[in-house]
């Protein structure tokens, strides 16, 4: 197959002599990839998910002024199972974020994921609270990030198209999905006495018997 | 909804000593704003209302005696349960509408803060009652709960559990609330600090003046937004957020096993369930099962989590697991200055940005004793007002998405929702996020063409609308199978249970704070506040659309009256960045959309709030899900939930 993909296009094809004359206005060549790409990229099927007040911008988008249709998008599914697209849409909480990697984990690759907003970005207004993730991608990888409090449904179509050109740029060849180690989950992360993510687990661990004293925030 | 708040002299914030700022621990950057809290000044007592005066007639003044600002002070809480079944019964104070609690480190007590209601009107009647502040993260002593006698106290009484760490002695159920089980510490406690604490008051030093760009996680010696207690060991851990949340839902379901604690333990789980929940001569034993709907589910309106009980398809036994959405606006509150919580406000009920602001700029004012100008009074209205009316386009067309009608009605209300916030677009620069009350005023005023088009959306379009989503929904008959008679509860139960808002007209009471406890210029208005007594899903649709009818009167009349007025003239006294409360204390309320909104708020003079607590509709409406729910299907649980109109960030706030 990395034969086919590498194979230059004929530049002259109108005229190869190979290629019958019925066929010349009918037949197109095209990569694989391009082909798989295109595809995917129009028929996206975000997740019925939404966090907070940027859900209800994107609940907006889908309505029938922005309209996400016109891209093939507007099949939003409840089931991680069925879904494609994880778009974030709002404040992730240490309460919540067990649950949004146990989905993410549960989505059949490919997958992808938008962060919606200064919320689901870097924590946004709520950053300092005390139950507030700063940003989901701590925990899960994250395609296009968008700016906004909320951000505007043009923000989020403009993100879609972000997104489908960085699917358009997507090569069979490289894609994670086919190569081992791609099922790989994510760990869950536990509520303990704070939010435990489990991958620095042992130096939570180490830390936290070495204190003597709770390592309370310093002083500004 | 006033509460006379003592106009102390400016220069001397007297310090009382009920509302001391906590020791700005070694960071004399805080220090000018603790300056005067040394002077030992007395502090104003509450005058007392004949309500009050009766109260402390019966039980003595030695239980009874006036609080500082506002208020009465019960001396012996034990008394408790008693005081407020005299309140209930003989003062007809018939609802717990807020209840909070504040620290007051200084003096070394926990304050809990009651506020009665009646539902016929008036002023609420403040209530205090003090305990001691224990040592470190210790429980505190216990409050006696008044949840037997007012079942709307339950969330209430659990949320202050869960922030304060102060037990209420005989709540049922008393278990975290916004946080899970397990969670170190009690967050609103003044001197509990979050992860990434960098000073008790705004504006830090590193962001203003000099800022310096720095990441909160680079300064915080754990890199992230946590915080463990010494010797914690994640890898021997049992994490069981939800210790204690079937343990009373187990009967009847059959080989149940639960994990009892959260913490480090070998093996702590225990078979609750016996499958014994029909009588042996029955003829169709069957299992009951537990299901949890959410916190990811698409007809949960958000993420909240309902747990149900089911047999068959009935629903027997219904619990809530809120928090998911718990973005510590109160201790966040707590550190910005005054102004700074206008635009958090937007962000606690997020359909209805503005109303929420009124609450609290309204709250403030109070507290600062200035009136906003009649311009921006009724730029005010006006706003509110279109913000219920799209506020209720919202709910009708997810109420219908619940009923199964997926998209089509609510697509065709999301249009005219637009067009609305198209309009505070242009004039806030916001489609949500309005930003748009200040104290004294607003922030700007509305240009021909900005007026033009309110015009044409309020006579033209909308009234127009309205009409057409009554006669695709009022008389349709799968809408009336589907919702007459569903989710029942009576008017007694709805107040006992502190319903506020469209629920609660809907079961016969005329209950609106626009008239019951007047604010801003409602009084100038004609208009009715409609009234349903069908105590049901139908009727809590149809009094929205009544609702919506009775805004667009108001809208109107505002737009007519607001010519009288001059235009620019929207700001009293001047622009100010900095504002200083005067120490006190103050409630006030609004009427959103969803209900009442109220603020609790404290101040001690400085530029932050000392307290800062929102009574949130939505949250306290959510109490009585579980009596309205019981015994219909699972399908109609997710109907009455709709029919309730929650909106969760300002559930978990
Ligand atoms: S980014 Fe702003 S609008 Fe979006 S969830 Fe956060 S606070 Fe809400």
């Amino acid at each position: 197959m990395a034969e086919m993909v590498n194979r230059p296009l004929p530049t002259d094809f109108p005229n190869d002599p190979r290629v019958p004359e019925e066929l010349r206005n009918n037949v197109f060549i095209t990569t694989l990839d391009k082909l798989y790409n295109w595809g995917r990229k129009r028929s996206m099927w975000p997740m019925l998910f939404g966090l907070a007040c940027c859900a209800i911008e994107m609940i907006a988008t889908a309505a029938s002024r922005h309209d996400l249709a016109r891209f093939g998008w507007e099949l939003m599914r409840a089931s991680p199972r069925q879904a494609d697209l994880m778009i974030v849409a709002g404040t992730v909480t240490k309460k919540m974020v067990p649950q949004i990697v146990r989905l993410y984990n549960q989505m059949p690759e490919p997958r992808y994921v938008i962060a919606m907003g200064a919320c689901a970005t870097a924590g946004g207004p709520f950053k300092e609270g005390y139950n507030v993730v700063s940003g989901i991608d701590k925990f899960i990888p994250v395609d296009v990030y968008i700016t906004g409090c909320p951000p505007r449904p043009e923000a989020l179509l403009h993100s879609f198209i972000k997104l489908q050109q960085k699917i358009e740029q997507q090569s069979l060849r490289t894609v994670p999905w086919y190569r081992p180690g791609a099922d790989d989950v994510i760990p869950v992360p536990m509520l303990g006495p704070d939010l435990v993510d489990m991958r620095r687990a042992e130096e939570i661990r180490q830390k936290a018997a070495a204190a003597q004293q709770p390592i309370a925030a310093q002083e500004g | 909804m006033a509460e006379e708040t003592p106009r102390s002299e400016a220069q001397a914030p007297s310090a009382p000593p009920s509302a001391a700022k906590p020791a700005p621990a070694a960071k004399p950057a805080a220090a000018p704003k603790a300056a005067g809290h040394g002077a030992a000044k007395a502090v104003p007592l509450a005058t007392l209302t004949p309500e009050m005066q009766q109260l402390q007639q019966h039980f003595g003044e030695n239980v009874i005696a006036p609080a500082p600002y506002v208020g009465v002070l019960l001396q012996d809480k034990s008394r408790l349960p008693e005081v407020a079944a005299y309140l209930r019964d003989e003062l007809k104070y018939d609802s717990v509408t807020n209840l909070t609690a504040v620290d007051y480190i200084k003096d070394g007590y926990f304050e809990v803060v009651y506020h009665f209601q009646r539902s016929t009107g008036g002023e609420p009647l403040t209530l205090k009652v003090r305990v001691p502040r224990p040592q470190g993260n210790d429980l505190s002593e216990p409050v006696p709960s008044i949840t037997s006698i007012y079942a709307g106290a339950d969330f209430q009484e659990r949320e202050v559990y869960d922030m304060y760490g102060i037990p209420f002695s005989g709540h049922p159920d008393l278990r975290r609330i916004l946080l899970w089980e397990g969670f170190y510490g009690w967050p609103l406690r003044k001197d509990w600090r979050e992860a990434y604490y960098e000073g008790d008051t705004k504006p830090f030093d590193s962001r203003w003046p000099g800022g310096h760009h720095q990441l909160a996680e680079e300064r915080v010696p754990w890199a992230d937004n946590v915080n463990y207690p010494p010797g914690f060991d994640p890898l021997n851990f049992h994490a069981n957020p939800d210790a204690g949340l079937y343990d009373s839902m187990a009967e009847g379901v059959p080989g149940l096993k639960v994990a009892t604690k959260n913490g480090h333990s070998e093996s702590e789980t225990t078979v609750l369930g016996n499958g014994q929940a029909l009588a042996e001569d029955e003829e169709l034993r069957t299992d009951q099962i537990i299901v949890n709907m959410g916190p990811q589910h698409p007809s949960t309106h958000g993420v909240l989590r309902m747990v149900v009980k089911l047999d068959g398809e009935t629903v027997t036994d219904l619990k809530l697991v809120l928090g998911y959405l718990h973005r510590n606006h109160e201790k966040i509150g707590e550190r910005n200055t005054w102004l700074h919580n206008i635009p958090y406000t937007d962000r606690l009920d997020y359909i209805v940005g503005m109303a929420n602001e009124w609450g609290y700029v309204l709250t403030v004012e109070k507290m600062m004793g200035i009136k906003p100008t009649e311009r921006a009074e009724y730029l005010r209205v006006l706003m509110a007002e279109l913000t219920r009316i799209q506020s209720h386009f919202w709910a009708i067309g997810f109420l219908l998405n619940d009923l199964g009608a997926f998209y089509t009605p609510a697509l065709y209300f999301i249009t005219e929702r637009d067009l609305i916030l198209d309009f505070f677009e242009s004039v806030t620069g916001s489609r949500l996020m309005c930003n748009y009350f200040r104290f004294g005023g607003v922030s700007r005023d509305l240009t021909e063409a900005q007026l033009a088009q309110v015009k044409e959306l309020a006579f033209e379009r909308i009234p127009r609308k309205i009409d057409e989503l009554e006669e695709l929904l009022t008389d349709n008959e799968i809408v009336k199978a589907r919702t007459i008679g569903v989710g029942y509860l009576p008017a007694d139960r709805s107040i006992n249970y502190s319903l506020t808002g469209p629920c609660l007209r809907a079961a016969g009471v005329p209950y609106d704070i626009r008239r019951a406890d007047p604010y801003g210029i409602y009084d100038r208005f004609d208009f009715e506040i409609p009234v349903l007594y069908g105590a049901d899903v139908y009727d809590r649709y149809r009094i929205r659309v009544l609702e919506m009818r009775e805004s667009l009167k108001i809208v109107q009349q505002c737009l007519q009256q607001m010519e009288q007025t001059k235009w620019g003239d929207i700001q009293a006294g001047k622009k100010a960045y900095n504002h200083r409360v005067p120490a006190g204390q103050a409630y006030a309320r609004v009427e959103t959309p969803k209900g009442e909104l109220g603020f609790y708020l404290v101040s001690d003079g400085g530029q932050n709030p000392y307290r800062y607590h929102i009574r949130s509709s939505s949250f306290i409406n959510l109490t009585s899900l579980k009596e309205m729910v019981v015994g219909h299907k699972v399908a109609d649980a997710v109907v009455i939930l709709g029919s309730l109109d929650i909106v969760l960030g300002e559930v978990d706030r």
